[in-house]
């Protein structure tokens, strides 16, 4: 297993937002004083990483509409609120399509309530969704879930503090270096720009990069609308000269 | 209808999707048990070594603790080690004794500690090389640096998520009955404070018969864990 013949970009941490970001307040105290420890030559064991082929994943993994297991004598209904496809596709720096990674996500309901014992927001939970989603992307990259827009919700940051509708996504992509976590926006919601964790971000192109756009080439007509979201994972780079 | 990941910001590159928080809720996506939800039929979770596992079975144990010195009771972790013999088993598969990937989470209960059963992981080559696999020529072993061939000591890599962490900490974890292997890592080395090197050795404790590791990671002031850019 010889990977010393790749490497990926470094990572530019001016573009993904510091650990300490005041305006969030949460990263006071959880973020590092000290300077990251920068490894100039990636070893086998950052350029490794999990392959999911392998995991069994049910039927419904990727589809909200239909995956919350519940009680079936309470009868089997749909969840409220707006049907959407989330889909995208999953590619390096460099526009390489990453095949067969793992995308999981999660996500508030219609309300913006959390199916999660600690959120007690007011919005009732809805018997019929759970939030969980996971699948692998296929031979050319692309991921798709089905589920329903969660509502914003509010949260206890400055006196008046409210999320965006977001979706959680997590990649994990060819090696453990190139894991991330981010989350979905959508495209025209007024809560973005007044959003303490999206203002982590300094550069407004950043804040972009995580905003889904509508796809009504990708809808489906009396049904559900789409939105887009792909996501860029570190690029990888062969080293063809030795380190002489 | 505009997609900026696809106008690269220079002739060369797309940008990275910027990181955003886990969040405190990250546990309905990937920690479905701690997160009080139904579970699915496969889980990737913390039992990384089934009882046939090759190798020293051992279980890891710690806390993560804040800069005011408050337990972090919504952490989530990811692990990434090779097996007992050194070498990284990608394919993941809950019918093998062994996988390489680990997931696990600080409880909410009293104490908040996060666990992880596992085997002691054998040493890598930096170029990760092993008797195995590596079917190298001569040629090529003339040309290979000197570091490429250098045996890190036993690690664990881990990385970090939580509510109020912006993007992922990555850091790793060495044992501390490996004092030779250590003193040689590449990697350790790397660490110029030896003072903040020793934040990355976990202490060894024998609970029940059993061999146990504590690893307790600092995010912030007196005993900061050591993090890496990797």
């Amino acid at each position: 297993m010889q990977d010393d013949s790749k490497r990926f970009v470094e990572r530019d941490r001016n573009w993904h937002p510091p650990a300490y970001a005041p305006g969030y307040k949460t990263s006071v105290a959880r973020s590092p004083r000290q300077a990251l420890v920068s490894m100039q030559h990636a070893t086998a064991s950052e350029l490794t990483g999990p392959d999911f082929r392998g995991l069994r994943m049910g039927p419904h993994d990727n589809d909200l509409l239909l995956n919350f297991r519940q009680d079936p004598s309470q009868g089997q209904g749909l969840p409220v609120g707006e049907r959407i496809i989330m889909f995208g596709r999953v590619v390096d720096q460099f526009g390489k399509p990453v095949p067969h990674t793992l995308v999981e996500m999660w996500q508030a309901n219609a309300g913006g309530r959390y199916r999660h014992r600690n959120d007690n927001y007011l919005a009732p939970l809805d018997p019929n969704f759970g939030g969980v989603g996971r699948c692998l992307t296929d031979e050319a990259g692309w991921y798709r879930f089905r589920t329903i827009k969660p509502g914003p919700y509010p949260w206890p940051n400055d006196v008046n503090s409210w999320r965006p509708s977001h979706i959680h996504v997590s990649v994990m992509g060819p090696a453990i270096s190139t894991r991330l976590i981010t989350q979905m926006y959508f495209e025209g919601d007024p809560l973005i720009p007044l959003c303490p964790i999206v203002n982590t971000l300094k550069d407004p192109e950043a804040v972009e990069t995580m905003i889904g756009r509508l796809d009504m080439a990708r809808s489906r007509p009396m049904d559900c609308l789409a939105y887009r979201f792909d996501l860029v994972v570190r690029g990888e780079l062969q080293t063809y000269f030795e380190n002489q | 209808m505009k997609q900026p990941n696809s106008q690269p910001a220079s002739e060369l590159m797309l940008r990275e999707t910027a990181s955003q928080t886990a969040g405190p809720y990250v546990h309905i996506g990937l920690a479905l048990a701690a997160a009080g939800i139904p579970t699915r039929d496969e889980e990737i979770w913390n039992e990384m070594a089934r009882p046939e596992a090759e190798g020293e079975h051992i279980e890891i144990v710690g806390t993560v603790i804040d800069g005011n010195g408050d337990l972090v009771r919504d952490a989530f972790l990811e692990a990434w080690q090779a097996d007992s013999k050194g070498v990284y088993q990608r394919e993941y598969d809950l019918a093998k004794p062994f996988n390489s990937f680990g997931r696990t989470a600080t409880t909410f209960e009293h104490g908040s500690e996060w666990t992880l059963r596992t085997v002691k992981p054998g040493r890598v080559r930096v170029d990760g090389i092993d008797e195995e696999h590596g079917a190298i020529d001569d040629k090529e072993n003339d040309l290979a640096s000197a570091r490429s061939a250098l045996l890190m000591a036993p690690h664990i890599n881990l990385t970090l998520f939580a509510r109020g962490i912006n993007i992922h900490l990555q850091t790793r974890l060495y044992f501390e009955d490996e004092p030779e292997a250590n003193a040689e890592c590449p990697v350790l080395s790397r660490i110029e404070s030896p003072a903040r090197r020793q934040t990355l050795i976990a202490r060894r404790e024998e609970a029940d018969g059993k061999v146990r590791y504590r690893f307790d990671i600092r995010l912030q002031g007196e005993g900061e864990t050591v993090f890496f850019d990797i």
